[in-house]
């Protein structure tokens, strides 16, 4: 958990989380932050409370007769499958390590060009999770783009124009949005960047090289 | 106390879109009825006992118990979320033996025995409907060994029963739109479709709805 979060996930976010509405790569961005962030992690709890009440209220369909013997067999014939331990040895918190494993160096990057690197995770395919590297003082590429993105910072910080994301800050920008974020402070930044659409890159020679790299 | 962590809802961007599978909204089935609000206060702490039963002496009677209240509710979450009639069969068999299976792993200092529940049920529901991964945030530290403090947990209890009660005691208008958002696979967007309101109202709605339950729990 890390005290100093100052950009959270918004309510609407958090509850569409909650609900199981949201695309795998958004729900792994939302899945990280709460494990760094006990504020979100309370008001998640708070949206599934409300998830419990409704289902202890929800209207009901009956089952067939038969319904809990063959459940008791269900059971007997499953396998035991222990559970996961509650904390792996990792640098990274446990939602993501399910995807690339339980360290920042273990990660296959592909660089994209002025020095930035990316790995696309694999996920469902109706948004795009990727890890993005940032040497210091350098922007990513100029974009915009059609629907939500996020971007949690695993590693190092960056700012654009107006504020700073520091580790565990989550930036949820939507399409009017024409940012510049900069890795910061010196160091590289290592960002998860989650994105609805596929970004449009404003200067031609992105857009030309965006269907190649997938970016 | 939990309810209180709800913030109003913060600027809102565009909602996002979902490509997940066929579903059929407004689907109900001859034999649904609705399971109207006040949950006496025995029964609400009757089944976090149960599934203490479950974990502690893999009580048979217990687990009964807590499938004949919970399977014919979770059938009905799953039914509105747009599966048939013999998937969510087939589902609400696997939600409650997983219940079985992970009852060691109910805290029930951190949520009530629904509530958990849910979880699981939504995350069958994501699993089977739409075929996705569920990434889950690590869990804390301080894991379900401890014994639990039977103060905070009947407080926890009697809290879900009285946000029941709650939601209950919501104008119409609201209720079913944070139904609609709970149990019906759709995007607020969706949403906007289905009803014909617009998109504005829906969210306004929902946070009023929120605020509402917010201020019923203070």
């Amino acid at each position: 958990m890390i005290d100093s979060i100052k950009h959270h996930v918004s309510d609407d976010l958090l509850m569409a989380y909650s609900t199981g509405n949201l695309p795998e790569a958004f729900s792994i961005a939302v899945a990280t932050h709460v494990s760094m962030c006990d504020i979100c992690r309370s008001t998640l709890e708070s949206f599934n409370a409300v998830g419990g009440a409704l289902l202890e209220n929800n209207s009901t369909v009956a089952m067939s007769d038969n319904a809990f013997a063959r459940t008791l067999d269900k059971i007997k014939s499953m396998p035991v499958v222990p559970d996961k331990p509650t904390k792996i040895q990792s640098d990274l918190p446990a939602p993501l390590t399910d995807y690339i494993g339980r360290s920042l160096a273990q990660i296959n990057w592909q660089p994209i060009g002025m020095g930035v690197k990316q790995s696309i995770l694999t996920t469902s395919t109706e948004a795009t999770a990727r890890l993005l590297y940032i040497p210091p003082g350098t922007e990513v590429p100029d974009h915009s783009h059609d629907g939500i993105e996020m971007t949690l910072v695993l590693d190092g910080a960056f700012a654009d124009e107006n504020e700073y994301f520091a580790k565990g800050d989550i930036e949820i920008a939507d399409g009017s949005t024409n940012h510049t974020p900069v890795a910061t402070d010196g160091r590289p930044c290592i960002c998860l960047a989650v994105t609805e659409a596929p970004l449009k890159f404003r200067k031609v020679f992105h857009r030309l090289i965006q269907p190649l790299m997938r970016i | 106390m939990m309810l209180v962590e709800i913030q109003p809802i913060r600027h809102q961007s565009s909602p996002l879109r979902k490509a997940c599978g066929t579903r059929h909204s407004g689907e109900t089935s001859s034999n649904e009825c609705r399971s109207v609000g006040k949950k006496t206060r025995n029964e609400v702490e009757t089944w976090a006992r149960d599934l203490e039963l479950i974990k502690v002496n893999q009580d048979v009677k217990a687990f009964e118990r807590l499938f004949n209240s919970f399977a014919p509710k979770i059938k009905g979450f799953l039914m509105k979320s747009g599966t048939d009639n013999a998937m969510a069969e087939e589902c609400v068999q696997e939600v409650m033996s997983t219940i079985w299976n992970k009852a060691h792993l109910f805290d029930p200092t951190r949520a009530s025995a629904s509530t958990w529940i849910f979880t699981i049920a939504r995350n069958k529901k994501i699993d089977a409907i739409r075929k996705q991964k569920r990434p889950e945030p690590e869990d804390l530290g301080w894991g379900p060994e401890h014994e639990p403090d039977q103060e905070a947990v009947i407080g926890l209890q009697q809290e879900t029963a009285k946000l029941g009660q709650a939601i209950e005691n919501l104008p119409e208008k609201q209720r079913f739109l944070l139904e609609r958002a709970y149990f019906s696979d759709m995007s607020h967007s969706e949403i906007a479709a289905e009803t014909g309101l617009p998109l504005g109202t829906i969210k306004s709605r929902i946070r009023l709805a929120l605020d509402r339950l917010r201020h019923s729990m203070k």
